[in-house]
């Protein structure tokens, strides 16, 4: 009858994120559009800028683990807004309500929007592939590069999961949740090598805890030196999820 | 398989064994302590709580950044029964009704439901109640069934329970047509049924109902009205809050009138309108803009004020002097040339009741 308290939050973790994928199953629009985005900035940066932008290896090859990183990114901000929309409509107060554990509702719709990150990585590499990306130092290390976009994303999603429980509205969380995002993707190594911006926008954009990320993906996925990055990379990840993860829980917690 | 342990203690009891001794032989039996306090001995009582009262508020208080919501309020509930928690727009009601159902802290005070803290016990709590929200909790997206099946789960019914239990309750509502459908073509009353069933699922002991008809048709709430009448009977207790005099008339066997955060009155419906004494007097002008006039002409006869309201023509007034006044107000109406679609003496209705102790009516009935 009472399996041990674990368990117990395993199960409902589960049970939410069984949910959350159900949801996107009824909803395949919201897949299909949150690909349109991504594939424009592909064909956008590699057949308009891509041309006035020097890099040293192909910019095709430069530019996707790049945008895998960006879109992951948007993708984790999706989870506030799901969030706000739960609440505007009352979800969590029936959740909230039930015996389940508390940290279930956050923990499944980090860990899905996770899951669903993790088909767009799929669907990007392969639109990469269709126009000439080649993953040229094997899978493996490909594959770490996916796990480590996931978990950077992962901890972002936890940033926009306490934005979402602080604005409660969608619209807002929407706009709330992307507006700091905006300067943190483009000022960075996503699209153009850092040393050829300068002053501080320079400075900022080697500094950036997405830059981080980006050159360690990038290095895999090209097979160059991943250099400090990838430690930076994770310890972003770590202090984003060791701030962000008590503060989410503890406004849903405080939710009146 | 709790039928069982609950037989058991019927008999034990009857054999005159104490709390301990049955508690030691049904842990010996293999059952786990917390099992059996849980769903089937009698939950503890608070100090002062009289032994029918299932829910019981003592001095809560709920002051929000600028608005105190509850002023210092005490209830008790009695169990098996429907109380109402009667008052307008941003009276409290879903303020104590969220306190009650562990959603919300209060700032100062103490509860008890079930005999559970709802500060310091609040996930044990939370298996023995239901809460229908003011706004249907109920996932668009998703089917009736998956909606149910999902709280089920929640609540830590197996898989194949919760999907038995979904069916029973998709039955019970008349949503069985409508139950693969997603939640988003469903009407607003089927959702209001399917928001119940949601609160249903663990056969909860008390079940909170937030407004649990405003904003369905008359048909819609009628049906609500015998659901919750069944529900009573099976020996579910039932808090529900409302804006509507009729329905707390209707379904409530103990009323509590709820205005500012403060309770301003109490009773069955009975000794409420007892409170007005008498009778009451209206009067429906043709023309509504006559109100204040005719309000005017009547007032000698009345024992209180009489309320004028312009936007319905209606002149309400408390009066204890029996049927011979309505020749002289006729009289006095129509020399005035104050025309008169309808005079009515009525014994007094909750909404009287009301309007005498708040001084204004309800959103409901303007
Ligand atoms: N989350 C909140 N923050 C601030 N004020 C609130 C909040 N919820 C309710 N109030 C205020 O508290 C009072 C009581 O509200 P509520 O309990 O919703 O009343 P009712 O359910 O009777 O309409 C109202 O004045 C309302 O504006
Ligand atoms: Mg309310």
């Amino acid at each position: 009858m009472a399996p041990n308290p674990m368990n117990r939050t395993l199960t409902d973790i589960l049970i939410m994120v069984k949910r959350n994928l159900l949801r996107y199953r009824r909803m395949p629009q919201l897949i299909v559009f949150s690909f349109i985005q991504p594939v424009m900035f592909v064909l956008l940066f590699a057949y308009v800028f891509g041309g006035a932008i020097h890099t040293d290896t192909k910019y095709i090859n430069y530019l996707i683990p790049g945008i895998i990183v960006q879109t992951v990114i948007f993708g984790a901000m999706m989870t506030g807004v799901g969030l706000a929309d739960d609440l505007s409509k009352g979800m969590i107060d029936r959740f909230r309500s039930l015996p389940m554990a508390r940290s279930a509702v956050l923990a499944g719709r980090t860990i899905s929007e996770t899951i669903r990150n993790f088909f767009v990585i799929i669907v990007m590499t392969l639109v990469g592939y269709a126009i000439g990306f080649r993953i040229e130092h094997g899978f493996f290390k490909y594959f770490l590069a996916i796990l480590l976009t996931l978990l950077f994303g992962f901890a972002f999603s936890w940033v926009s999961a306490t934005i979402g429980l602080a604005v409660k509205n969608v619209e807002i969380a929407q706009t709330a949740g992307f507006i700091w995002v905006f300067p943190l993707v483009f000022a960075s190594s996503i699209f153009v090598p850092t040393n050829t911006l300068s002053g501080p926008v320079k400075w900022f954009a080697e500094h950036n805890p997405i830059s981080y990320t980006t050159n360690t993906v990038r290095a895999l996925s090209l097979g160059t030196p991943v250099g400090d990055n990838v430690w930076y990379s994770l310890i972003w990840a770590a202090a984003l999820l060791i701030v962000f993860v008590p503060l989410a829980v503890y406004r849903y917690r405080k939710i009146s | 398989m709790s039928h069982q342990v609950t037989q058991y203690i019927k008999e034990a009891r009857h054999h005159g064994l104490t709390n301990e001794q049955i508690m030691k032989a049904l842990t010996d039996a293999g059952w786990q302590a917390h099992e059996i306090l849980e769903f089937v001995l009698e939950p503890p009582r608070p100090a002062g709580a009289s032994a029918d009262a299932i829910i019981s508020v003592r001095g809560i208080s709920k002051q929000y950044d600028k608005t105190k919501a509850l002023d210092n309020i005490s209830l008790e509930v009695k169990r098996g029964a429907v109380t109402a928690l009667l008052g307008p727009n941003g009276a409290g009601k879903t303020t104590l009704v969220r306190i009650l159902a562990t959603l919300l802290l209060p700032t100062s005070g103490e509860a008890t439901v079930n005999g559970l803290n709802v500060v310091t016990q609040p996930q044990k709590l939370r298996s023995a109640i239901g809460l229908a929200g003011q706004y249907a909790a109920v996932d668009e997206v998703l089917s009736g069934r998956e909606n149910l099946d999902m709280v089920g789960q929640l609540y830590h019914l197996n898989p194949a329970t919760a999907k038995a239990r979904a069916a029973e309750l998709l039955k019970q509502f008349d949503l069985e047509d409508a139950a693969d459908r997603p939640v988003k073509t469903y009407s607003g009353g089927m959702r209001r049924r399917l928001d119940l069933a949601a609160s249903l699922v663990n056969h909860p002991k008390i079940l909170f109902l937030d407004e649990p008809t405003t904003g369905l048709d008359p048909r819609s709430r009628f049906t609500l009205w015998n659901v919750i009448r069944e529900l009573v009977e099976e020996g579910t207790t039932v808090l529900l809050t409302t804006q509507y005099m009729e329905e707390a008339d209707q379904l409530a066997n103990h009323i509590f009138v709820i205005d500012h955060g403060h309770i301003i009155a109490q009773g069955t419906a009975n000794e409420l309108k007892k409170q007005v004494g008498g009778d009451v007097l209206e009067l429906h002008m043709t023309n509504h803009d006559d109100v204040s006039q005719a309000a005017e002409l009547i007032k000698e006869f009345g024992d209180g004020e009489p309320q004028a309201n312009s936007s319905n023509g209606i002149v309400i007034m408390p009066t204890s002097q029996g049927p011979s006044i309505l020749v002289e107000v006729v009289r006095r109406l129509d020399s005035a040339q104050l025309k008169l679609s309808d005079i009515i003496l009525r014994r007094p209705s909750l909404d009287d009741v009301f309007m005498k102790l708040t001084g204004h009516g309800t959103q409901s009935n303007e």
